[in-house]
């Protein structure tokens, strides 16, 4: 399938997907820390690789990054970026230890960093589920793999199959965040690959099969 | 002559030559390598951010040629050799190639980083073009920025010292 050819129905279809998915993921987000989160209306992009590191402030920016790979019919990667500082907030919040912070030295805690990985594994779970639920196709996520790096280095990692086929990523962007004095902020990304598009949209009834 | 300097930015998957006061830069390498060659003498330098090793796995057709190593490190030299720098005196520096995760799965993206460098390697022997010095593997994200005066190349890494290679 190519990228360029999507119908606005198709890009309705797929905006659809990350409201449900991200909507889901908000809620146990909301449950798991006892805040409110906000999500804001997906965008669907469709972007070269050197305009996917500038949605989130460069191939150089500092993020934290959860990875899933997703096998089976809709292969594809999600990813849930946080920054520094949202990172360390989420988990202040969650160990209820105000003092934390992932750059003070190389042996973080071991704690927080297994809660961020959980707490991205949870919020990442039911993103998932609520897609895989909606659409009916099987999905399988694989464990998260967390890493704090240079965007660039850590999102090139999820684009090695999509590179194979095509030089652009389709990305469904949503990002959810918590009230207005806490900078909570996270963006899911999923990037799904251009054969799991037709599967996708099979699936939902509304491939035009041009 | 007196002409302000300026960073040329090299994106993923691109491919650029830079000749004094310029440097050339590329950011965010993770598993891409980036590979400088240059001419020390006639100061052109070049710099191309590989993404895949092997252009004959591309499902495309019209592949861009600068994304893989078995392409670009050609399409280097000949730009190198079109700007003036000369052949037998070419070097190279390399950098990236990182394992940023370790994927369980069967699928080609295990090892990308260690594949891509062994590609630009075999490519540079090819061509019969020496690597002065290199900052590769590991599993952390490189900044890189060779200035073609010094011939030195500065590596950058989250919470590490900058250092040139």
């Amino acid at each position: 399938m190519d990228y360029m050819k999507l119908s606005s129905m198709q890009l309705d279809v797929l905006r659809e997907i990350g409201n449900i998915g991200a909507g889901n993921a908000a809620t146990s987000m909301s449950k798991l820390i006892d805040r409110q989160i906000d999500m804001q209306v997906p965008s669907v992009r469709i972007v070269s690789f050197d305009e996917m590191m500038d949605l989130i402030g460069g191939p150089e920016e500092l993020i934290v990054a959860m990875l899933f790979r997703i096998k089976g019919d809709a292969a594809s990667t999600v990813y849930f970026i946080l920054s520094i500082e949202e990172a360390e907030n989420l988990i202040q919040k969650i160990t209820q230890d105000n003092n934390f912070s992932l750059s003070a030295d190389e042996n973080t805690n071991e704690i927080a960093i297994s809660a961020l990985q959980e707490l991205g594994n949870i919020v990442t779970g039911s993103y998932l589920s609520a897609l895989s639920d909606f659409t009916g196709v099987n999905m399988q996520p694989s464990v998260p793999y967390l890493s704090i790096d240079m965007a660039g280095a850590i999102l090139t990692a999820g684009l090695l199959e999509i590179s194979q086929v095509s030089d652009y990523a389709i990305i469904i962007d949503t990002s959810i965040s918590s009230g207005l004095n806490e900078r909570i902020h996270g963006h899911f990304f999923l990037a799904p690959e251009p054969k799991s598009l037709d599967k996708l949209f099979d699936a939902l009834g509304i491939n035009d099969h041009v | 002559m007196c002409k302000d300097k300026t960073v040329v930015k090299v994106g993923i998957a691109d491919l650029k030559i830079v000749t004094p006061p310029d440097v050339i830069r590329t950011s965010g390498l993770g598993s891409c390598v980036g590979v400088v060659i240059y001419d020390s003498i006639k100061k052109v330098a070049g710099l191309a951010h590989v993404l895949l090793p092997d252009s004959k796995s591309t499902k495309q057709e019209n592949f861009n040629r600068h994304k893989y190593a078995d392409t670009a490190v050609s399409i280097l030299i000949n730009e190198l050799l079109v700007n003036g720098g000369r052949r037998f005196a070419l070097k190279a520096k390399l950098a990236g190639g990182a394992q940023m995760f370790q994927f369980t799965s069967s699928s080609d993206s295990i090892r990308i980083g260690a594949r891509n460098i062994e590609a630009v390697r075999n490519q540079l022997n090819e061509f019969h073009i020496p690597i002065v010095s290199s900052d590769v593997g590991g599993n952390v994200g490189r900044t890189i920025e060779f200035d073609p005066i010094t011939c030195q190349l500065k590596v950058r890494k989250i919470n590490q010292e900058e250092i040139y290679i």
